[in-house]
């Protein structure tokens, strides 16, 4: 029955075999080519802007940023500020880093606790392993910090965050699935306020920015918050993934707009990408780079080096 | 509105404004008879940025241009098409083929049960996707069995019985402390014993990198011998898309590809960067959280989200739809024959007007690029409606030989057509010039002189 309404595909295998040679030998060369380009020649030519700007693509952080950038650096060439090929790249690096370092204030407000922190974003990207590992953290730093399972969607969410609670020594507030998220967060802001937690992190069901009555449905929970404690949610994390591409912006874009983002968690740096696609975020929305997640245990979430991450752009 | 009395008020204004729009739209008439560095230079400049806005990988991009510049190169423009939508047609064509077939095949084994995994990084999507498999099987008449053997990630496992719980299929749980390669040898004796022909496998999400947990799969794999070892890719994944799928393919060698998140307004380039490197098929897309979110892979579909061009692509579509090619040469023979009769040129006209209102068919362009100078609103499509009433009215005969329209024929076609005689006669007149100036120019200018003839045929 299956077998029959499927037809069959198979494209050219010419045409692919072209393309795989193709991608591979960049992957080989790319850098090494970047790196030869710089020490081999004497002077700044278009050739090595152009390597400079696949570096750049290669590394998610998109066309028209990309091509900002190296406009920015043009610039100082045809001035003649800029002359040796071997200062191109740390022009450029200087350019990027430039645009991370204008991001909003990265210190959280002192605030009365309990310092209520609100984590969202698309589906899968690390939301609840990022809740698992700051409450690792903020346990590690002796304080008290209450758990609240917000996402009553997704299948054993709740019992995905409580494993979390049990590893970090937290206890979680949690309905039956299907409750409305803002209700869970109420009974958690009032018992982490009777309570006296230090720190209360609520975990949002994964949604794309594009569904319009779940983006709704956050800032209820905004609004829930701000309630309850004035002056809160303190801080709204969007947690992004690193693997994606020109997408995030997007992301943050309607998340900022909806929840009031005032940090990123970059998760997946363990892996193979770059996650150049937080610096149109900075450049755009200027939001801060919070943390990095480089893996999958409780340890695995870093305070976020900009030097260090653009550096990784190039290598 | 001009004047009363009028018979056809602004008909001229209106025939003039039109057949400019019309002739920029359809450049035939505009006498680019090539293909050239030159006129491609912008619209592919501007696919370039659209297909890296899509997050397809940069060196595919390359690849795929560089085989576009070759296609195109010379080639004749055709009869229907601007140059630069003729260069988005040929990129779109290398697009479909790149991805490959409409529909995809599952592969089930001789003997169930037939073993199917699903792998990818963390978080893509192969638990959801493995419950919507499942339900797509069950309708199909079959009987899965799920199985997770995700040992790592907390309450992994947990999910994924929740998930059988609500697509209504039965689930392995298996030993709490129980190793993956034993959980699904386990699996499949029970999926024997219950008589399931399909065993769905979900595996932990893992980095293409992890060698300790690559080199697992590759184990689970030998010891299942599954059919289908699917890969679950993000369709918001960007450039680093070509290294974790051609990893995972290296070492397990996937039968295919399922892209999800579809749902959102991720262009999803990724579909080509995976394509490329594996060679694998596209067989599914995931469409939303819920279980019946799961959609057969269509090319098309793809080829236009990754393009963006939703529009133009459109456009071509109809064209493509209602012109027949053999008469579009044919109009071209007889173009450098100088034998244009009135005949093709109601063929053309009659091309024009199946595509839709002329408003709707140029409402269809993009106003950025090439295009962007080409006016959308006020349209009237009623002067050439008048121009094929009057070349309707007339006989093949008449159409082919104009010469022997005589007064009464005249009138008759003015008749029948509601025009008047003075259209007919306008309209036959500057036919006649144009014919003149097309029999002493070559094709590429007989095809401006047509231009000509229609910006100034009949008006009042
Ligand atoms: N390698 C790696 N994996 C990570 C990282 N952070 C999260 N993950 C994994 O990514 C997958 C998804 O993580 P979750 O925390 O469940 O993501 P989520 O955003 O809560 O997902 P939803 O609630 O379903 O939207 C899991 O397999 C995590 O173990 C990271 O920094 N590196
Ligand atoms: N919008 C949307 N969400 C999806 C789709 N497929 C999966 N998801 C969501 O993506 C998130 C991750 O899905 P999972 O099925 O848990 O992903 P996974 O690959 O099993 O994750 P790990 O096992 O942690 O690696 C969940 O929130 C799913 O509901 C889809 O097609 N559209
Ligand atoms: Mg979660
Ligand atoms: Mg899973």
């Amino acid at each position: 029955m299956i077998q029959t309404l499927f037809g069959s595909p198979e494209a050219k295998p010419g045409l692919l075999e072209r393309f795989q040679k193709a991608v591979q030998s960049t992957r080989s060369s790319l850098v090494s080519r970047v790196e030869d380009l710089v020490r081999g020649k004497t002077e700044i030519d278009a050739k090595l802007l152009e390597e400079l700007e696949e570096t750049l693509i290669a590394g998610d952080v998109g066309v028209g940023t990309a091509q900002e950038v190296l406009e920015a650096v043009r610039g100082q060439v045809s001035r003649g500020q800029l002359q040796e090929p071997s200062r191109l790249k740390s022009a450029v690096k200087a350019e990027l880093l430039n645009i991370l370092k204008q991001t909003a204030d990265g210190l959280p407000r002192t605030v009365v606790p309990p310092v209520v922190i609100l984590v969202v974003g698309v589906n899968g990207t690390g939301k609840t392993t990022t809740i698992g590992k700051l409450a690792f953290q903020l346990r590690a730093e002796g304080k008290t910090v209450l758990l609240c399972a917000g996402d009553t969607f997704r299948a054993a969410a709740t019992e995905q965050l409580e494993i979390w609670g049990e590893r970090t020594g937290c206890e979680v507030v949690k309905q039956r699935p299907g409750a409305d998220p803002s209700a869970v967060l109420f009974d958690a802001l009032t018992s982490a306020k009777a309570r006296q937690f230090d720190y209360i992190i609520a975990d949002t069901a994964g949604r794309l920015h594009t569904k319009v009555n779940l983006m709704a449905e956050l800032e209820k929970m905004r609004r829930t918050s701000q309630r309850i404690i004035p002056g809160s949610p303190h801080e709204v994390l969007l947690v992004l993934d690193a693997t994606t591409g020109q997408n995030g912006l997007q992301q943050a874009r309607q998340f900022t707009g909806s929840a009031g983002i005032t940090g990123i968690v970059l998760t997946k740096l363990d892996g193979t990408a770059k996650g150049g696609g937080v610096i149109a975020i900075a450049r755009e929305l200027k939001l801060p780079i919070r943390y990095v997640g480089v893996g999958e245990q409780k340890e695995d979430l870093l305070p976020f080096d900009p030097e260090q991450f653009i550096e990784s752009l190039f290598s | 509105m001009r004047g009363a009395g009028q018979q056809h008020p602004g008909s001229e204004f209106v025939f003039e404004n039109l057949s400019e729009k019309f002739q920029r739209v359809f450049k035939t008439l505009r006498g680019e008879a090539k293909l050239t560095e030159e006129n491609m230079a912008e619209v592919l400049r501007e696919i370039r940025l659209a297909l890296l806005e899509a997050d397809v990988h940069f060196q595919v991009v390359k690849q795929l241009l560089e085989n576009v510049r070759t296609k195109c190169q010379g080639q004749e423009v055709w009869t229907s098409f601007s140059p630069a939508q003729q260069v988005v047609k040929i990129v779109r064509d290398e697009l479909l083929e790149l991805l490959g077939g409409t529909t995809a095949r599952l592969k089930f084994a001789p003997r169930p049960p037939s073993v199917f995994f699903l792998t990818g990084l963390q978080g893509s999507g192969k638990t959801t996707t493995a419950g919507k498999l499942a339900r797509w099987l069950q309708r199909g008449g079959h009987h899965p069995l799920l199985v997770s053997v995700d040992v790592y990630r907390p309450a992994a496992r947990e999910q994924l019985a929740v998930v059988a719980r609500e697509v209504g299929t039965p689930v392995f749980a298996g030993q709490s402390d129980a190793r993956p390669v034993d959980l699904a040898l386990a699996a499949r004796a029970e999926a024997r014993n219950k008589g399931c022909d399909v065993l769905l496998v979900d595996t932990a999400g893992r980095l293409h990198i992890d060698e300790e947990l690559m080199a697992e799969l590759v184990e689970l794999r030998d010891r299942m011998e599954p059919t289908e070892i699917l890969f679950v890719a993000d369709a918001m994944t960007g450039q680093d898309a070509v290294r974790s799928a051609e990893e995972f393919h290296r070492r397990l060698n996937t039968t295919g590809v399922v892209l999800t998140k579809l749902d959102g307004d991720a262009r999803g380039g990724a579909a080509l960067s995976i394509r490329s490197v594996t060679g694998q098929p596209i067989k599914f897309v995931g469409t939303g959280e819920k279980y019946d979110n799961l959609e057969l892979f269509h090319p098309d579909r793809m080829t236009s989200r990754i393009l963006g061009m939703g529009d133009v692509l459109t456009l071509i579509e109809k064209a493509e739809e209602v012109i027949d090619r053999q008469k579009a040469e044919d109009l071209e023979r007889n173009f450098r024959m100088d034998r244009f009769s009135l005949e093709d040129f109601r063929e053309q006209i009659r091309q024009a007007r199946r595509m839709g209102p002329l408003s709707q068919v140029l409402a269809l362009l993009p106003s950025v690029g090439p295009f962007r100078n080409v006016p959308k609103q006020d349209v009237d499509d009623k002067a050439l409606v008048r121009v094929e009433a009057i070349l309707n009215s007339m006989t093949a005969k008449e159409r082919v030989r104009p010469e022997i329209l005589n007064g009464s024929r005249r009138r008759r076609i003015a008749k029948g057509s509601a025009t008047t005689v003075q259209e007919v006669n306008q309209l036959l007149k500057q036919y006649d010039q144009m014919r003149r100036m097309m029999r002493s120019m070559s094709g590429r200018m007989g095809k401006k002189a047509l231009s000509q003839f229609a910006a100034s045929a009949p008006g009042a």
